[in-house]
């Protein structure tokens, strides 16, 4: 009840739940007698007497008993109900039911049924785990319901989410430092450098010279001017514009764009900055699923037959 | 005499059902209604029999999410041919209703054929609509201890059998036979077979009028579809009033052709007098027509006096031809 501030809310939800049994209660017992007019015979009349419109009546037909009954019923129901299941305010109910419980005993069981073979891989080396065809399985399942919505189904990202299958990495591609970031999640900054660099014009500039270190189509007075000026993302970058995996600051020469290469989108990113989130997964997954998660994350840019790690040098 | 009588009187809201026998009916739209019933149960206890291609032929596998129809098997994301089957049928349900009045309700309905068998039944094990109400006032004897729970033992064998052959149309229904017959349902299989055949024993043993009268939507809104031009089974107030039986024939007691014999009301399985006019409680299922036209013959009178007819045709007595011509007519 950590929601609420006060006491007030669960007196309302179940003084109104209560009130409204004993209401419908109250309303059935007065309304299955009902006190009619005599006819000139000596006959209760068939209408209640109000009249609408003229002459629309409302005939005062009995209903069937065992419709009445089931009313009854009803409130029965209801009234075993809140006394065995929370929902009349703060009453737990004599089972003590809880949907978190629910919850809690579905995880523990599946738990029980599947953490075995998850502690297995556990121990087990993370590019031995990527060798592992079951364990790729259970990685793409878990990659497919946890990872999809942001990198893809094809885990080849999005504007702004990283393509996990080009053998680019930001912080780095040895799996021990993927399992890091999907345990601790990410944050990675670039900080707005618009009024570090001047002008429009030097912003336009470095986007030129950024460009060019790619080998992408660049104005050459635009890229010596811009070259002068990006001593200020050195910083971060590097001097080589190679980039530092320990920041997660990307390289800048790898023709890899995380938001897009064009002069204008280059331009946007120095002159506003971006700020990136990757969430953090180890208390919501737990380690071995985590483990086995990574495994297969490496697995989609590393052979994992072969035992070194063959392309993630080659992206440097 | 001179005490003066209460203004006033209380009411209870809710009332016991009384027990409705209708009087068996032979006739014209009885025997119609009959071919209904062996059409439409023939039909819904044969299909999951049949088999083509080795595979039962009508099947809605639910859990592998596949639907044969005969030949033909439908997919989940084919679910919008459903949707157009139900609109066209709830369409051809109204404009049916709107011309013809509740052609569907008076032989097609499930509640009335189940009703229909369970009524035979009923009448085998019984006897006939006199039979039964002395059964109804008779204490509980061997007789009648014997008669209601033989009665009950076939209605529950007839809605069991319903039941499991509603589950035959979505569980392959031999697989299931023989699951039944070693006492080895499913949880959902059983539940489903009971359900439905709890369903069957209730709606069409003791419920009967009463899912017409307070549950049925369908009955609910006849007033919105229809009109003064509607097919309704109808009492001649013209030809049949004032009723009763004319002293001596062919003298002029301005006698109407009704000798009030309450035939009309005796097989009505709703219960009600069909001589006061239409009434929602109507299903339109003709038995009062069949009764009335035998009684009509049986007096040398010409049949009827209550017949398929429209509020119009009554008023500006029209021959049939003339309905009928009034229901072709463009709109």
């Amino acid at each position: 009840m950590s929601d609420f501030t006060s006491e007030f809310w669960n007196w309302f939800v179940g003084l109104i739940t209560v009130l409204s049994i004993a209401g419908c209660a109250i309303l059935l017992w007065s309304q299955s007698r009902y006190k009619v007019t005599l006819d000139e015979n000596g006959a209760p009349r068939k209408t209640t007497g109000h009249v609408w419109d003229g002459d629309l009546t409302e005939l005062n037909t009995p209903m069937p008993r065992w419709w009445m009954g089931m009313f009854w019923l009803t409130i029965v129901f209801g009234v075993v109900y809140l006394v065995l299941y929370p929902g009349a305010g703060t009453w737990a109910g004599k089972y003590g039911w809880k949907a978190t419980g629910e919850y809690d005993e579905e995880v523990r069981q599946a738990n029980a049924a599947y953490g075995p073979l998850f502690d297995k891989y556990l121990h087990q080396d993370l590019k031995q785990v990527a060798a592992d065809p079951q364990a790729r399985a259970i990685g793409e399942r878990l990659f497919l319901t946890y990872c999809a919505q942001c990198h893809g189904s094809d885990a080849r990202g999005n504007k702004g989410y990283p393509n996990l299958a080009d053998g680019d990495w930001l912080y780095g591609g040895d799996p021990s430092v993927i399992k890091e970031t999907i345990m601790k999640g990410r944050n990675g900054v670039m900080p707005p450098m618009g009024a570090a660099l001047g002008s429009d014009k030097d912003i336009e500039n470095v986007a030129h010279y950024v460009r060019s270190l790619s080998g992408m189509a660049a104005d050459p007075i635009k890229v010596s001017f811009g070259k002068e000026k990006f001593g200020a993302c050195a910083a971060c970058h590097g001097g080589d514009a190679h980039g530092n995996p320990m920041l997660g600051a990307p390289n800048l020469t790898d023709k890899v764009w995380l938001y897009g290469g064009s002069v204008d989108t280059v331009m946007e990113t120095i002159r506003k900055g971006r700020n990136n989130t990757m969430p953090a997964w180890g208390e919501f997954l737990g380690e071995p699923k985590v483990h086995v998660l990574a495994a297969y994350v490496w697995s989609l840019s590393n052979d994992p037959r072969r035992a070194a790690p063959a392309r993630e040098v080659a992206a440097r | 005499m001179n005490t003066p009588a209460p203004k006033e009187a209380v009411i209870k809201m809710y009332e016991s059902r009384a027990d409705i026998h209708p009087r068996e009916v032979k006739g014209r739209f009885a025997a119609l209604r009959w071919a209904f019933v062996w059409l439409t149960q023939l039909l819904f206890y044969g299909v999951p029999w049949l088999v083509v291609n080795g595979r039962q032929a009508v099947l809605f596998d639910l859990e592998a999410r596949k639907f044969h129809l005969f030949g033909l098997t439908l997919w989940p994301q084919d679910f919008i041919y459903l949707a157009a089957l139900l609109i066209i049928c709830a369409y051809g349900l109204f404009l049916v209703t709107a011309v013809a009045g509740r052609i569907w309700c008076g032989y097609a309905c499930p509640q009335t054929v189940y009703t229909e068998i369970f009524l035979w039944i009923e009448r085998r094990l019984e006897g006939n609509r006199s039979a039964r109400i002395r059964l109804d006032r008779q204490p509980w004897n061997a007789e009648k201890i014997a008669r209601r729970g033989s009665k009950h033992l076939a209605w529950g064998l007839v809605a069991l059998w319903t039941g499991f052959t509603f589950v035959g149309y979505f569980t392959p229904i031999r697989v299931l036979g023989d699951e039944a017959l070693r006492f080895a349902l499913g949880p959902w299989e059983a539940f489903w077979v009971l359900f439905y055949a709890c369903a069957t024993y209730e709606n069409a043993g003791w419920l009967r009028e009463q899912v017409c009268k307070y549950m049925c939507p369908y009955a609910r809104f006849q007033s919105a579809m229809f009109d003064r031009d509607t097919l309704i089974v109808s009492y001649d107030l013209v030809r049949g009033e004032p009723r009763g039986v004319a002293k001596s024939a062919g003298a002029a007691t301005a006698k109407g052709d009704c000798i009030d014999c309450s035939m009309c009301v005796q097989v009505c399985p709703t219960g009600i007098d069909i001589r006061q006019g239409l009434q929602y409680e109507c299903i339109g299922c003709a038995a009062c027509i069949d009764a009335c036209d035998s009684v009509m013959d049986k007096v040398g009178k010409p049949r009827g006096l209550v017949r398929y007819s429209t509020q119009t045709a009554l008023e500006e007595r029209w021959s049939g031809a003339h309905i009928r011509q009034r229901i072709l007519r463009p709109r």
